[in-house]
């Protein structure tokens, strides 16, 4: 497991027990989760407006530390950040920077210097965004915009916002999540959302060197056909197979997984009526999902995108208000 | 003692006073949340707006963001219609120290940019701290900073005073 503690001393929270960092979704509140998820409806309705633009983090200064790329979540935290009007550092460390040998404390210590409030950060290494926390204390705060195969709390938070948008409380939905679980923060960090705010039954599917037997613990229904895991469901959750994770000991290829598991028109007649398709993108087209389906009327994966901005709004609004 | 006024009276007297200053086919009138909202909603029924009423929730537009934070129940502003060069009507249940219609006048000119703003109240209470005042106000008071004034609604509308030093009602 992972070389932290929760509870006592919970890096998420200060001494009151507030939400200081949003570093996993483990540990969060159901309350905490429904009020950031009210918060992020309203903030929706400010990307529809003339002016896209509320003045709440006027002259507060956050820093995008994205040691991975990720066009989607890198511009949607940026937007998200320039929408509530702070003021935004890109830093994009290629490896090649990080090699040179500066650690990612340095890094900070560095920016702290010039003053920043909060660091959203995305680092390959899990528990990095655990690790700064710690190490910042009182003086700024983080969101884990993805850290290895651990967390990934806004994804997660955008994905079950999406849902309930769209389709209402999610103690009344059946979801399926498809694909490359073992691997996936996307995954992990769903599971764990879904099952604080209610959700009756989360089914995870997949080949077996991908979706292993003991994610039953985890408290969800495991299966390796695709058939029977999507009848009645209401919502698809399709994961991105990683290729560059591929190797021929879990997966023959590409083919051969869009074959057994890829989402075609013809399966997702098997969910409930009215079922919704999700993605976490970039999606890999042929392979995760058909052309069909992707560009069908129950794919909802740019409403995902318009989502994850007013999500991310509502998270920075909410670490970044009261912390002066 | 805690004070009322008949809600109807006064709000009789606002539909009086906005009367003879807006044209009803052409103005736009906004509630400010939640309270405001009440208000509007009956004006807005009683001098025959045409353009459907605009609700708006400051709360991201306070200037006390940095002290108290966001709040958990803040409600989507909505503006359904053209700000550009209305005459907008702006509807508030209690005028204090000014800073919701601080709020208001920023969050308002997000959208567009009025022609001019009229600025509507049940109750002015005085007491402001900042250069506003109402053009229209049902009740003007002299209240002190301890004073509990509070329209409770919606169904019935009731306008609650405590003077100073009672506990308000949770």
């Amino acid at each position: 497991m992972m070389p932290w503690r929760m509870g006592e001393g919970d890096p998420q929270r200060d001494a009151e027990g507030r939400l200081r960092n949003l570093l996993a979704i483990e540990g969060l509140r159901e309350g905490e989760i429904l009020e950031i998820l009210d918060s992020a409806e309203s903030f929706l309705g400010i990307g529809e407006r003339m002016v896209k633009k509320i003045p709440i983090l006027r002259g507060r200064t956050l820093v995008n530390l994205f040691y991975e790329n990720s066009t989607r979540t890198r511009s949607t935290f940026e937007l998200a950040a320039k929408r509530l009007s702070a003021d935004v550092l890109n830093i994009a460390v290629a490896s090649s920077s990080a090699s040179k040998g500066e650690s990612l404390l340095d890094t900070v210590d560095n920016l702290l210097a010039m003053q920043v409030d909060g660091f959203i950060l995305r680092h390959p290494e899990a528990g990095a965004a655990h690790l700064l926390a710690r190490h910042l204390g009182e003086r700024a705060w983080v969101v884990n915009a993805g850290d290895g195969q651990h967390a990934h709390p806004t994804q997660a938070l955008l994905d079950v916002f999406t849902i309930r948008h769209l389709l209402g409380p999610i103690s009344e939905r059946v979801v399926v999540i498809l694909g490359d679980i073992l691997h996936s923060r996307v995954a992990r960090a769903l599971i764990h959302a879904l099952s604080i705010l209610g959700c009756p039954q989360i089914r995870v599917v997949g080949p077996r060197t991908l979706v292993p037997p003991e994610l039953q613990d985890l408290g969800v229904h495991v299966f390796h056909e695709l058939e029977p895991a999507l009848t009645g469901a209401n919502v698809v959750y399709a994961l991105r197979m990683q290729r560059e994770r591929m190797d021929s000991q879990r997966l023959p290829s590409l083919e051969e997984y869009h074959r057994r598991f890829g989402l075609s028109a013809a399966r997702l007649r098997l969910a409930a009526d009215n079922a919704v398709v999700l993605h976490p993108g970039p999606m890999n087209r042929g392979v995760e999902l058909s052309a069909e389906v992707a560009d069908g009327p129950q794919a909802i994966i740019l409403e995902q995108v318009t989502h994850g901005l007013a999500l991310r709004m509502a998270v920075l609004a909410r670490l970044a208000g009261g912390n002066p | 003692m805690a004070s009322t006024w008949d809600l109807s009276t006064l709000i009789d007297s606002l539909q009086r006073d906005l009367q003879a200053r807006i044209d009803p086919q052409s103005c736009v009138m906004v509630g400010i949340y939640t309270g405001g909202v009440w208000i509007a909603r009956e004006l807005h029924r009683r001098l025959g707006v045409s353009a459907p009423l605009g609700e708006l929730d400051i709360s991201f537009y306070r200037d006390d963001f940095s002290r108290v934070g966001l709040h958990p129940e803040v409600k989507a502003s909505r503006i359904p219609f053209s700000v550009d060069g209305s005459h907008l009507i702006l509807v508030d249940d209690v005028l204090y120290t000014g800073r919701t219609i601080r709020a208001a006048l920023n969050e308002i000119f997000d959208y567009g940019r009025p022609d001019r703003i009229t600025l509507a109240v049940l109750v002015d209470r005085g007491l402001r701290e900042l250069p506003i005042c109402a053009d229209v106000a049902a009740l003007r008071l002299r209240s002190n900073p301890s004073d509990y004034i509070k329209l409770r609604g919606p169904n019935p509308l009731s306008l609650e005073f405590l003077p100073g030093g009672e506990v308000a009602p949770a």
